[in-house]
């Protein structure tokens, strides 16, 4: 194990940045996103949840997939290229790591996406346990630990340093390039780091959500709860916009569409959201016509259609972003508690 | 050292011109061989009141340095109102892109009747000089549409 | 905020309303949802009025127009213009609302709170619609922790339009005047600022959006059935943030089709997840209505035509406008 001064971050982040792309918490214009390291950026690391999960790294919210140019009335092709430098993600949290596993499954799972794939593989996560949970936070709910991140390399806040804990060969790797800026650390940042998770722990037990129960939601569901009168209750103050969708670390539909650029077509993808009214329209029209069931659709996928294809996986980490940033106070928790009182109605 | 006529900087001009009276007088202006330079694409619409802020916006996208639009006096529009929606509605699309720091020169209301054959080119003519001087419009670009 | 409730259970018990639109209590304590009420019972353990229920009810008469009979709405003073616009244009139904002009102190921006560093939230203290707190006791995990309710308020009550209800069939407690800011204060900053400064303050507070359209869908003035935004046969990506143009393109037009119906309810700025003023988009507008064509407040009537829908035969030429200073 290593430690690194909180003074010095600035130092280790600049040795970072001379090797490979760094992508870091970074706090603009007020609010605290994952952006690229560039000279005199600052880490945002207190902050604990950045508004947009990280996942925009290994899945951005748009890509382009390939350029056609026309030129003398030839058409040309030209694909995007894949990602070949290394970067690394750093300060990610335990359940943001639990969504790019959620992302693994859909873009590695045949056929495989090779951009997420060349993404995943070029990444190096370095992740920061969760020194002060929120009420927000139910991470424990799905099995995340966020005391222990499951990253290649794991930091803890022990007050005046973090300590800094390779675990994967990237991360070894990662740590040897830098080791310069590392301090070694021993038996006592040991037993520091072993009280911080403690006491990380103990705070989780006290969260107001960390109790709630996923009784009755699995794979095999469908059938009790699709047609459950409770959805048309839920659903009223949905505003059917996208920001429970976009800020999600573990919403992975997208849309494919062409840009006229005036001498060619740029063909891309971007983050869809099945809130929109638009979302999987076909030549045929929409098969979700209603509000309902899109809003439905969202929470039914999260608990039920991706267990049943992923071996009982949830594709809800309880990070808890939904809960804060639905500007209709909706969230998956209130679906959850819902059904529950639903049952113990009945 | 020399520039070279591909380096010097042409500006993208779009005008959007009402049927009934300005488009008219670029006719005139081109049946009077008075001229304007050819950085001017002209592109008809039936009112000046036609004019959706949106197409001001998509000019720029896709890489105008300049919008200009062009009706009929004010009194004289042939749907008679038309153009008095559009002076209100592009006097604050226009305060709005100030606003935001597009340069207010890049855009511009023109009443022109079918019958001011000088005034079209002498506009036209204006305009160009006036972009040319404020150069690439960089703010509102699409960078997409680049080559 | 029991003098609500019961006034509400005597109109859906002698059958003036089937139904009443008001505030859910939440699982947290400033996360309260709009919802319907159809029974007494419902209303009695659910029902909530407090500084965290900042939602404009206006937009969701839109909807509850089209139901079987008469809803109870509950509108602050600043919401009752939203409504009144909607009649304006149509949107919604007069005779299908019983409009309740409720009291209101400035309401809650938790988004500020948790900005002055409290996290961890389990219980908030002062935030009641009864009594006069002007601190709030927040506990949290991390101890006890307190705020002066007014660095709490939502930008839009300190430039609040004041405590007087534009429509309703009765009015149920009491309001008090929040304003302490001058409305167009920031405008006039931007406004005085260099093209280059200017660009620079737009471009980094939208290159946060996120293309989320909470800002449009929660916007009372943003009633199209099919928004051009997402009209398949447009030409442009309305999902896609893949430059900074399209975010441009999406805030000037948003605010556009607003303009001169916009009342300035300060939803769009509330709801946004990456906190954009968006405001400062419609206020320019509004100001500079004002300058041009003389004061108007969208929604103040239900009648008189808009800024944009009318027009004098000696109004200023675009051409003055724009370059002023």
């Amino acid at each position: 194990m290593f430690k690194i001064a909180k003074c010095n971050l600035p130092e280790l982040l600049k040795a970072i940045a001379a090797q490979q792309e760094l992508y870091l918490p970074v706090n603009i214009s007020g609010q605290t996103n994952f952006a690229v390291w560039t000279e005199g950026t600052e880490a945002d690391l207190d902050t604990l949840k950045t508004v947009k999960s990280p996942k925009d790294m290994f899945f951005p919210q748009s890509e382009t997939l390939y350029t056609v140019r026309k030129e003398n009335k030839k058409l040309s092709i030209e694909p995007e290229a894949l990602k070949e430098q290394k970067f690394v993600a750093f300060g990610m949290k335990a359940c943001d790591i639990q969504g790019i596993k959620v992302l693994d499954k859909v873009f590695l799972a045949e056929p495989v996406d090779t951009f997420y794939r060349a993404r995943r593989e070029h990444g190096t996560i370095v992740a920061l346990a969760c020194h002060a949970p929120e009420e927000t936070c139910f991470c424990k709910v799905f099995g995340v630990d966020c005391a222990e991140p499951d990253a290649d390399v794991v930091m803890w806040d022990l007050g005046e340093a973090y300590a800094w804990k390779p675990v994967t060969e990237k991360g070894q790797a990662l740590t040897d390039s830098v080791s310069a800026v590392l301090e070694s650390a021993g038996a006592a940042e040991e037993e520091a780091v072993a009280s911080e998770q403690a006491q990380i722990r103990a705070i989780v037990e006290k969260l107001p959500y960390t109790n709630l129960s996923l009784k009755g939601w699995d794979g095999n569901a469908t059938a009790t709860k699709f047609d459950s009168p409770v959805w048309e209750k839920l659903y009223k103050p949905c505003l059917a916009c996208g920001t429970c969708t976009f800020v999600c670390p573990t919403c992975q539909c997208y849309d494919i569409k062409d840009y006229d650029t005036g001498h060619g077509v740029q063909r891309y993808r971007c983050w869809d959201s099945c809130m929109y009214s638009d979302f999987t329209m076909m030549a045929h029209g929409n098969n979700r016509t209603s509000q309902m069931q899109r809003f439905r659709q969202r929470f039914m996928h999260k608990l039920v259609y991706f267990p049943a294809n992923n071996d009982g996986m949830y594709s809800c980490v309880g990070c808890g972003r939904c809960v804060e940033k639905c500007p209709a106070s909706l969230n998956i928790v209130k679906v959850i508690k819902a059904f529950e009182k639903e049952a113990v109605d009945q | 050292m020399s520039i070279t006529a591909n380096e010097e900087f042409r500006p993208k001009i779009v005008a959007f011109c009402c049927n009934w009276c300005s488009y008219a007088g670029a006719d005139l202006a081109g049946s009077s061989r008075l001229t304007y330079p050819a950085d001017v694409k002209i592109i008809r619409v039936p009112c000046s009141c036609r004019v959706n802020p949106m197409f001001i916006l998509r000019a720029f996208e896709k890489g105008a340095d300049g919008v200009i639009l062009c009706g009929c006096h004010p009194g004289d529009c042939h749907y008679s109102t038309g153009n008095y929606y559009a002076r209100r509605r592009m006097a604050l699309l226009f305060s709005m892109l100030d606003y935001i720091g597009v340069e207010h020169g890049r855009t511009r209301v023109e009443w022109v009747s079918a019958a001011e054959g000088v005034k079209f080119s002498q506009t036209m003519n204006e305009f160009v000089a006036k972009i040319t001087s404020l150069g690439k419009n960089v703010r509102l670009e699409d960078l997409r549409c680049r080559k | 905020m029991q003098e609500i409730i019961n006034r509400a259970k005597e109109l859906l018990a002698d059958g003036t309303v089937v139904r009443v639109l008001g505030w859910r209590i939440g699982d947290l304590p400033y996360n309260p949802e709009p919802s319907y009420f159809e029974t007494a019972e419902d209303l009695e353990a659910n029902f909530v009025y407090n500084g965290f229920c900042g939602a404009n009810l206006s937009k969701y008469m839109i909807e509850g127009s089209k139901l079987e009979g008469k809803t109870l709405v509950f509108l602050k003073p600043c919401d009752t213009y939203s409504f009144n616009q909607l009649i304006k244009e149509n949107r919604v139904d007069r005779d299908k609302a019983y409009i309740i002009g409720i009291g209101c102190k400035g309401k809650l921006d938790i988004e500020k709170i948790k900005a002055k560093g409290i996290k961890g939230i389990l219980n908030i203290r002062g935030a009641e619609i009864d009594g006069n707190a002007d601190t709030l006791t927040i506990e949290t995990l991390y101890g006890e922790k307190t705020i002066p309710y007014k660095d709490a308020m939502l930008e839009r009550c300190h430039v609040c339009k004041g405590k007087d209800h534009m429509i309703y069939d009765e009015l149920l407690g009491e309001s008090i005047d929040t304003k302490d800011a001058d409305r167009f204060a920031e405008v006039e900053r931007i406004e005085a600022m260099s093209p280059e400064e200017k660009f620079a303050f737009f471009q980094s507070e939208l290159s946060k959006c996120i293309r989320c359209n909470a800002c449009r869908n929660v916007c009372p003035a943003c009633s199209c059935r099919k928004c051009v935004f997402d009209s398949t046969k447009f030409d442009s990506a309305q999902k896609a943030n893949v430059d900074s143009f399209e975010e441009k393109m999406f805030h000037i037009i948003r605010a556009f089709h607003v303009a001169g119906r916009c009342t300035d309810c300060g939803e769009c700025s509330r709801v946004c997840p990456q906190g954009i003023p968006l405001h400062l988009f419609n206020r320019k507008f509004i100001k500079d209505i004002n300058e041009f064509y003389g004061e108007y407040q969208a929604g103040a009537d239900a009648d008189s035509k808009g800024p944009l829908t009318s027009f004098t035969f000696g109004d200023v030429e675009p051409g003055v406008t724009g370059g002023r200073r």
